[in-house]
């Protein structure tokens, strides 16, 4: 962003800001026009203060650019057919996750406590080796 | 002769892995105590030599052998000396070679200090290790050789990409890597428990430490690279949701996740399914995220290499250990009983809300960063999923989780009562009440979210003290009973009390940066003054300097506050010869956790200089939430309880011991 785009009317500038933000410089990588120092960046820039001083709407100069570069342009993909999967996940995730807690719960407070009361068993090998332990241990009352 | 032996220890080490992969497997299934011993040998002795083939890249780079292909592309002979031992692993073969060194790391550590772990375990342990440092060491052999020759050498190398001339190489991909890696353990011992059939809360005291550790190494992995890329890239932003950030972003949520589950694990032996499960995850969220650096898949401020065989290789070695570990869960899981029951407001209930809060941001995170790849390759759509896509989403998952922090820690076991934890955290509620009234009340008019957030984030602090305040019984018993028994508290509890701290000192950061950054735009010539946030920043004058292997151009600021000098400030502009390329050097002025931000831009021609300053208020916080979290796992880690390959107990514990 450079000193000689900023617009004289500072509302305006702010509302160019706020979009700018939201769109894509699309050679660079991952960077909005707002932070990158791309010629194209700047240009974009310009286009989106060009329309709001020429009076658009937020609305429309998102619009324009959509029309002019494709959805690609835009960080925040508008909600349609092909990225519905996309802003629905995150809600139906935690929903989802929620239930399925929900109905385990259920169904193990239901099976009772029988499992509760039956720890891990020991292998055979360990029963062994436990029996060894605890004969070789000395007597509690005796000094080591 | 150096390349030749680096790369013959290489293949070394791949034949050591290959034995260990089979050898101790073999003697589990044959209870051949000797073949099962194999896996410790290997071990060692491959970190030995993946240790000396990463020794002999580094001496290739320090000694600028340009005959070398990798040295020759990532270095110069005039580089300062920090850079040629940090460019090994600033670039894709070097960093390969430094990923499969820390993964033969974990390796050697586990056999070394895992001599308390049942021998069978930890024959399997190490036999997966194996199979992923087999996998990694064909990779690189095959695709990424960093020690290939040129047939006739040039004079001087190309040099390391500029932005990449800083000491964050030195510390923020080593730190990533041993967080990343680290997973690999939980990994081993999750699909070792899946093999046998057999997991009990020993288990999970043997992985905690393991997991611990990479936690540690990831979370300060992610906040020196996150400050890195604040005064690297010049213009201020601190998280960009850029891929590459959350490919290191999901194993941490998850890894996060998996700390949680392993302390109901252990402690109540429940949860047992799910903490295989998340120990799956967080490697292969791992893996994927090094598929995703690492292939050139994205396109990205951080994609330094691109070439479509590698990125092939390693979807492959993505698909093996990703799909065979969940595959092998999903035949084996259901042999793994249930443990303890609890009721839903409990401790163990709240640390399941902060697995399904904590996976549900994970998954955002994943459908945002791979959703625009899916879409390309399916529809040849393409679309953008940005920083306000995830500001959006992740935002409102994350304020829900950090409510319900304070409260995990107050209740009890198997059932709490949400009640008397709530009547405990009064205090923290009204303290929070009063900061949310001081804050709204100074910025009248401002901003309605942000005094609600520090709110939170106090109460967050606040409930973590609350939750010292009553273990340690402070206001109710005499203060040096109090004081004795803070020492006597185990550290994994000061752990806990830091780590929760430290998220609620993040957000006060994050919501004071992003809600009163001040900025200021413009062209200065010298003897112009900016004024920013009540600072007057004066450019004093503009000169050249001569670095090392760069050109800059130094503007020197006075910073002044109420009339009064507080320091100079130096932002410059590098300019590198070799690779025609600049980089801009922000000027930092700390004042408090409060940072001014100078960065320079592009000279007009009537000499005037295009200047961002800003001011940042409490922007440091940002980073020193996620030190106090790693601070925090550093006390758990210390605790005896949990101490790596600790001693036997003393005699004397042992009826303290057994009664847990």
């Amino acid at each position: 962003m450079q000193p000689d785009e900023i617009m004289s009317d500072p509302a305006k500038e702010l509302r160019a800001r706020d979009l700018s933000r939201e769109l894509r410089c699309m050679v660079c990588q991952n960077q909005s026009i707002d932070d990158s120092e791309a010629p194209l960046a700047r240009d974009l820039r310009i286009l989106v203060r060009e329309r709001i001083a020429a009076g658009d709407s937020d609305a429309q100069v998102i619009d324009f650019l959509v029309a002019r570069y494709g959805e690609f342009v835009l960080l925040k993909p508008r909600l349609n057919s092909h990225t519905w999967l996309l802003w629905l996940l995150p809600p139906l995730a935690l929903a989802g996750g929620g239930f399925a807690l929900w109905t385990h719960n259920r169904r193990r407070a239901k099976a009772g406590t029988q499992d509760d009361a039956s720890p891990v068993k020991l292998t055979a090998d360990e029963e062994a080796r436990l029996e060894r332990l605890i004969a070789a241990e000395p007597a509690p009352d005796k000094p080591v | 002769m150096i390349a030749e032996a680096g790369h013959y220890a290489l293949v070394l080490a791949l034949g050591l892995a290959l034995i260990q992969s089979t050898v101790p497997p073999l003697g589990a299934r044959w209870r051949d105590a000797a073949l099962m011993n194999v896996a410790r040998s290997t071990a060692i002795a491959q970190l030995i030599f993946v240790a000396a083939s990463f020794a002999a890249l580094v001496t290739l780079h320090v000694t600028s052998d340009f005959s070398v292909v990798n040295v020759f592309e990532n270095s110069h002979s005039m580089k300062p000396l920090i850079y040629k031992i940090t460019g090994v692993w600033g670039n894709h073969e070097g960093s390969m070679l430094l990923w499969v060194s820390i993964l033969a790391l974990f390796g050697g550590l586990v056999a070394i200090f895992g001599n308390n772990l049942p021998l069978s375990l930890r024959a399997h342990v190490l036999a997966v290790q194996a199979w992923v440092a087999s996998a990694f060491y064909l990779f690189i052999l095959i695709t990424s050789n960093p020690f290939l020759r040129i047939a006739n050498p040039p004079i001087e190398g190309r040099d390391l990409n500029p932005v990449l001339q800083d000491i964050g190489l030195a510390v923020h991909p080593p730190m990533l890597y041993l967080g990343y890696v680290g997973f690999s353990i939980s990994f081993s011992f999750a699909i070792a428990a899946l093999i046998e059939g057999r997991i009990d809360a020993a288990w999970a005291r043997w992985v905690r430490p393991w997991t611990l550790m990479a936690w540690i190494f990831l979370t300060l992995g992610i906040a020196m690279g996150s400050y890195w890329a604040y005064y690297e890239l010049g213009w201020g932003g601190w998280w960009f949701w850029d891929p590459v950030e959350n490919a290191s972003l999901m194993p941490w949520l998850a890894g996060t996740a998996l700390l949680h589950s392993l302390v109901v694990m252990e402690k109540r032996n429940a949860l047992k399914v799910w903490t295989i499960l998340l120990s799956i995850l967080a490697f292969s969220l791992s893996l994927l995220g090094t598929f995703l650096v690492r292939s050139g898949v994205l396109t990205s401020v951080h994609a330094f290499a691109t070439d479509p065989t590698r990125g092939v290789f390693i979807l492959l070695i993505l698909c093996i250990f990703i799909g065979g570990g969940l595959s092998l869960y999903a035949w084996r899981a259901s042999a793994l009983k249930q443990g303890g029951l609890f009721a839903p407001i409990s401790r163990e209930g709240a640390l399941v809300l902060n697995n399904l809060f904590l996976t549900t941001a994970c998954a955002t995170v994943f459908v945002g960063t791979l959703y625009p790849l899916a879409l390309e390759v399916i529809t040849g759509d393409k679309i953008s999923v940005g920083a306000p896509f995830f500001n959006l989403t992740f935002g409102p998952l994350f304020l829900p989780l950090m409510i319900a922090v304070p409260f995990g820690p107050l209740l009890a076991w198997k059932r709490g009562d949400l009640l008397g934890a709530a009547q405990r955290l009064i205090g923290a509620g009204v303290a929070a009440l009063i900061v949310v009234a001081v804050v709204w009340a100074w910025t009248l008019g401002g901003s309605t979210f942000a005094p609600l957030a520090i709110g939170l984030a106090v109460f967050v602090i606040a409930g973590a003290l609350s939750d010292l305040v009553e273990r340690i019984g402070l206001f109710r018993v005499a203060l040096g009973t109090a004081v004795q028994r803070a020492r006597g508290l185990p550290r994994s509890s000061w752990g806990t009390i830091f780590a929760h701290a430290g998220v609620g000192v993040a957000l006060i950061g994050i919501v004071c940066e992003t809600t009163w950054n001040s900025e200021y735009i413009g062209s200065m010539k010298t003897g112009d003054v900016a004024r920013i946030a009540g600072y007057e920043l004066k450019l004093d004058g503009v000169s050249q300097r001569q670095g090392p292997n760069y050109r800059e151009m130094v503007a020197q600021f006075s910073a002044s506050l109420d009339d009064r000098l507080l320091d100079t400030m130096t932002p410059s502009k590098r300019a590198f010869t070799t690779r025609g390329s600049t980089t801009t050097e922000a000027a930092l002025l700390t004042r408090g956790a409060s940072q001014l931000y100078i960065s320079l831009g592009d000279t007009a021609g009537d000499g005037a200089i295009a200047v961002r300053i800003y001011h940042k208020p409490l922007v440091l916080l940002i980073w020193f939430g996620p030190v106090l979290m790693a601070f925090g796992g550093m006390l758990s880690l210390s605790d005896r309880r949990l101490r790596v390959g600790a001693p036997k107990p003393a005699r004397s514990l042992r009826g303290l011991q057994a009664a847990e």
